[in-house]
C-alpha cells in the first residue's frame, strides 16, 4: 500500500511568522489539471493592517543596516531560492507553466535578486550628489527610503514580477507589504519560506494572499503606506490614486493591459530603486 | 525687560553670569528717514493673456484688478481667462512642442534659456519693483533674492539642455510633451522660473497659471520671452483664479502637471487626476521644525530663527514656523527673540529698510488673524512688538507664541504668516519625535555646534531640505521638495530635471 503524502498547509509570511488569515477564511487553489491542491489564506484588510504594523516595526532597523549588509542579505535570499529552485519551479508548474518556462522564471528571479543585491551600496553614488551652490555652503543631496511600500503583484510571471517589484524597494531599506497574485499565490507562499531563512529581518517583506477587491481600498487609504507600486487595471488604478490623494501617497502603477516583459533587462533598473526613495538635501555653512 | 547680552560668549558653562548691556531700541530713539526704491516698474495698465507668443485678449472679454497689498491701490487689470482660452493655450503649446521645441537640438534650446536669464538680469530692478508692488514683499528681498534667483534658475537649467545624457546615467531621457503648471503668490516670478526652466531645458512646452493676486511679473516675463525670440507657444500664460487653475490641471492635453500651493488644493488636484496617466510634481505645504540645541551659537541661531519665520512675511512653505528649543536655554532664546523682533521694521515694502512688508491679500490677512486668535484662545502666550503699522494696506505684526503644545492648532496648521510657535524639548530623541510629528515634511532646521549631531538630525528628520546652522537657503543646483503631505518630486538640481522627462 502506497504511503499517503503529507501535504503542506499554505500560510502567509507576515512579521517573520507564518500565519493564517485572521478571518480564518481560505480559498481553494487548484492545479493546472483543475484538481484541488490546497487552501490559500484569504487575507483581509485587517491582515493588511497587521502586516503594515509589522513592516513599521521592522522599518527603522532595516533602513539602518549598512548597505553592505543589506546587499549580503539580498544575495542570501538568492541563495535560498537557488537551493530550492526545483520546489519553486513546481509552484509555477502548478499554475500552468511548462517545466522549461518555470525553470527560466526561477532563474531570472534569482538573477534579479543578485542584481539588486549589488546595487545596495551603489545606487546612492549614482542618484545622490553634492550641489555646487552659489554661496559658502556645503550642500549635498542623499536618498532615503520612503518607508512602507504597498506592492500589488500581477498574475503573469507570479514569482518574477513579485520579486521585481519587491526587490528594488527593500534594496534601499524600505519595508514591503505585498499582495501576491490571486490566481497564482503558491510561489509567494514558498517565497515566504525562503525569506524566513534568508537573514532578512522579520517584517521587512510581508506577503499576503487573497482577493484584490477586498484589499485594494485599504492599500489605497492606509496612511502608513507611503507609496504603492504594482500592476493593476484601470479601475484599480483610479481607486488607488483617489485613496492615495488623501495622504499624498506616491504611486507607481503599471497597467495590466500593457504587456510587461519581466525577463527583459529593462525590467530591472536603478530607477526602479529611485521610485521608492525620497531625496533629502542638507545645507551647512562652510567656515572656520 | 530682558536685556540683550553684549558680548558673544560660549554657552558652556550654562550658569555663567554675564554683565547686562543696555538694549538697543531701534525706532524709539530716532525715526528712520524713508528710503523708498524709486526705479520704474514699467507696468502696463492692462495685461492680456500670453498665448502662442502674443498678448491676446481673453475670449470672455473680462478683466480683474491686481492690487498693491501695501496700500490697496489698483496696479493693473489682468485678463480673466476662460476654459476656451486654456484650450487655445494648450493647442499652442502642443503645436510648439511638435513643431519646434521638442525637436530642437538641446544646444539651441540652451541658448534661448541663457538669453532669457541675461535679459531678466538686465531688467532686474524693474522686475523687483514690480514684484514688490504686486505682492507686498520687501524690496530688499525681491531685489536681492527673488529676481536674481529667478535669473539663476534659467541660467543653470540652460546649461542642462544639451547635457541631458548625464541626467539619468545608464538610460536616455526624452521630454514628456506639454506640461501644465500652477504656481502660488508667495514667490511669483521665482516660482515661474523654478517651474519653467527645467521643463523647457528638457524640451517640454508649458501652459502656466500664475496666482490671481500676483500675475504681473509672469506677464512681464512674457515680454522677456518675446525679446528673447522664444518660439511662439513654448510658454503660455493664462491668468485667473482657482477655476482656471483647475482647467489647467484637468485639461486632457498635458502629459504632466506641476503644482505648488497648499496641501488641501494639492489633494484636490490629485483626486482630479486619478485614473489618468499624467505625471505629477506636488510642492505643498509645510510646518517646519527649527531645532535649537543648547550648544548652538545662539546669536547666529536667533538670526536664523528670525530669517526662518519672517522672511517674506512668513509666506514661505518651508518657513521655520515651529521653533523647538532645548529646555535649558528656552528662556534665554525667547528673551533674545523678543528683543530681536522689536528691531524689525514692518511697513512699506518699497522702503529699502523694511524687513516685513505687506501681507499678500486681505484673505490671507484674515486667515492669519483667525489662526492667531485661535492660538490666544488655546492659552498660548502671545508676544508682538508695539510697532506702528501703515493705516492702509494689509499688515501683521511679527508674532511669537511661547509655551505652545504639540496639539495646538498653531503648532499643527500652516499659518503662512509672520507667526512663530515656540515649543521646548529635553533630549535629542524628543526633538526628533516632535519635529517629525506632523503630516508635513518639507524642511527643517538644526542649530548645534556638534557635527555628529547635525548628521544624526539630518538623517532622522523626515524632511526634504535640512538647513543646519542656517535657514531658508535656496539655489538652482539644490533640489527642493517634500516628504509626506508636503508633496513629491523635486525642483532644482539633477533630481528635479528627472521629474520633467521620461526614460526611454
Amino acid at each position: 500500500m502506497s504511503r499517503l503524502p503529507i501535504t503542506k498547509t499554505p500560510k502567509v509570511y507576515v512579521g517573520g511568522a507564518f500565519i493564517r488569515s485572521e478571518s480564518a477564511r481560505v480559498y481553494p487553489l487548484k492545479d493546472a489539471a483543475g484538481e484541488f491542491y490546497a487552501n490559500i489564506p484569504q487575507c483581509t484588510r485587517k491582515d493588511l493592517r497587521n502586516a503594515v504594523e509589522a513592516a513599521a516595526k521592522a522599518g527603522p532597523g532595516w533602513a539602518k543596516r549598512t548597505a553592505y549588509n543589506r546587499g549580503q542579505i539580498l544575495y542570501r535570499l538568492g541563495e535560498m531560492i537557488e537551493a530550492r529552485a526545483g520546489e519553486m519551479s513546481g509552484a509555477l508548474i502548478l499554475g500552468g507553466a511548462t517545466p522549461t518556462a518555470a525553470a527560466r522564471e526561477v532563474a531570472a528571479s534569482v538573477d534579479r535578486l543578485i542584481y539588486y543585491a549589488g546595487w545596495t551600496d551603489k545606487y546612492e553614488q549614482v542618484l545622490g550628489n553634492v550641489n555646487p551652490v552659489a554661496a559658502p555652503y556645503f550642500n549635498f543631496t542623499v536618498t532615503e527610503p520612503m518607508g512602507i511600500i504597498g506592492v500589488i503583484a500581477p498574475d503573469s510571471a507570479p514569482l518574477l514580477a513579485l520579486i521585481s517589484l519587491v526587490a528594488p524597494a527593500i534594496t534601499s531599506g524600505n519595508t514591503v507589504v505585498a499582495l501576491a497574485s490571486t490566481t497564482q499565490p503558491y510561489p509567494a507562499i514558498l517565497l515566504g519560506e525562503m525569506l524566513a531563512t534568508s537573514d532578512l529581518p522579520g517584517g521587512v517583506v510581508n506577503l499576503l494572499t487573497g482577493f484584490r477587491k477586498e484589499m485594494i481600498p485599504t492599500f489605497a487609504t492606509h496612511t502608513h503606506l507611503r507609496a504603492l507600486s504594482g500592476v493593476v487595471n484601470a479601475e484599480e488604478r483610479k481607486n488607488l490614486a483617489l485613496g492615495a490623494a488623501d495622504s499624498v501617497k506616491r504611486t507607481h502603477l503599471l497597467k495590466t493591459e500593457d504587456k510587461h516583459d519581466w525577463f527583459a533587462d529593462t525590467a530591472q533598473s536603478v530607477y526602479a530603486i529611485r521610485e521608492t526613495l525620497e531625496f533629502k538635501t542638507t545645507w551647512h555653512p562652510v567656515g572656520a | 525687560m530682558p536685556a540683550l547680552t553684549a558680548a558673544k560668549k560660549s554657552s558652556r558653562p550654562a550658569a555663567r553670569s554675564v554683565p547686562h548691556a543696555p538694549e538697543l531700541i531701534f525706532g524709539d530713539l530716532w525715526e528712520f528717514d524713508p528710503a523708498p526704491e524709486t526705479a520704474e516698474p514699467k507696468l502696463k495698465s492692462r495685461y492680456d493673456l500670453f498665448i502662442n507668443g502674443q498678448f491676446v485678449a481673453p475670449k470672455g472679454g473680462k478683466y480683474f484688478d491686481s492690487n498693491n497689498p501695501a496700500n490697496e491701490q489698483k496696479l493693473a487689470e489682468i485678463a480673466l481667462a476662460s476654459p476656451a482660452d486654456v484650450d487655445a493655450a494648450y493647442a499652442a503649446a502642443q503645436r510648439a512642442y511638435e513643431g519646434v521645441w521638442g525637436k530642437m537640438p538641446g544646444r539651441e534650446r540652451a541658448k534661448y534659456l541663457f538669453r532669457i536669464a541675461r535679459l531678466l538680469q538686465d531688467r532686474a530692478r524693474e522686475f523687483a519693483v514690480a514684484e514688490t508692488l504686486d505682492g507686498g514683499k520687501p524690496i530688499k528681498e525681491s531685489r536681492d533674492f527673488d529676481v536674481p534667483m529667478a535669473a539663476a534658475h534659467f541660467f543653470y537649467h540652460a546649461g542642462w539642455a544639451d547635457k541631458l545624457d548625464y541626467v539619468a546615467p545608464g538610460r536616455r531621457v526624452a521630454p514628456l510633451g506639454v506640461v501644465g503648471q500652477v504656481i502660488p503668490w508667495n514667490f511669483p516670478l521665482l516660482m515661474c522660473a523654478w517651474k519653467l526652466a527645467p521643463a523647457l531645458a528638457m524640451g517640454n512646452t508649458v501652459v502656466l497659471k500664475p496666482a490671481e493676486t500676483t500675475s504681473i511679473t509672469a506677464l512681464k516675463l512674457a515680454e522677456v520671452f518675446q525679446d528673447a525670440g522664444l518660439p511662439p507657444g513654448v510658454v503660455n500664460f493664462v491668468t485667473g483664479a482657482g477655476e482656471i487653475g483647475a482647467a489647467v490641471m484637468n485639461h486632457p492635453t498635458p502629459a504632466k502637471i506641476a503644482f505648488t500651493g497648499s496641501t488641501e488644493v494639492g489633494k484636490i488636484i490629485m483626486r482630479g487626476l486619478a485614473g489618468t496617466d499624467k505625471k505629477m510634481t506636488m510642492e505643498l505645504g509645510g510646518k517646519a521644525a527649527n531645532i535649537v540645541f543648547d550648544d548652538a551659537p545662539l546669536d547666529q541661531a536667533v538670526e536664523g530663527i528670525i530669517n526662518g519665520i519672517f522672511f517674506n512675511q512668513g509666506h514661505v512653505c518651508c518657513a521655520g514656523s515651529r521653533l523647538l528649543v532645548q529646555e535649558s536655554i528656552a528662556e534665554k532664546v525667547l528673551a533674545k527673540l523678543k528683543t530681536r523682533i522689536r528691531t524689525l521694521r514692518v511697513g512699506d515694502p518699497m522702503d529699502k529698510n523694511t524687513d516685513i512688508g505687506a501681507i499678500n491679500s486681505r484673505e490671507q490677512l484674515d486667515r492669519i488673524t483667525a489662526l492667531v486668535a485661535a492660538g490666544v484662545k488655546e492659552g498660548n502666550a502671545l508676544y508682538q512688538p508695539s510697532c506702528k503699522l501703515p493705516a492702509k494696506g494689509f499688515y501683521f505684526r511679527p508674532t511669537i507664541f511661547s509655551g505652545v503644545s504639540m496639539s495646538s492648532r498653531i503648532a499643527r496648521e500652516e499659518i503662512f504668516g509672520p507667526v512663530l510657535s515656540v515649543l521646548t524639548f529635553r533630549t535629542v530623541d524628543e526633538a526628533i519625535e516632535k519635529a517629525n510629528n506632523t503630516a508635513y515634511g518639507l524642511s527643517a532646521g538644526v542649530w548645534t555646534d556638534k557635527g555628529s549631531r547635525i548628521l544624526k538630525m539630518s538623517t532622522e528628520l523626515k524632511a526634504g531640505v535640512v538647513w543646519a546652522n542656517t535657514y531658508n537657503k535656496f539655489d538652482p543646483t539644490s533640489p527642493f521638495g517634500g516628504y509626506k503631505e508636503s508633496g513629491f518630486g523635486r525642483e532644482g538640481g539633477r533630481q528635479g530635471l528627472l521629474d520633467y522627462c521620461k526614460l526611454v
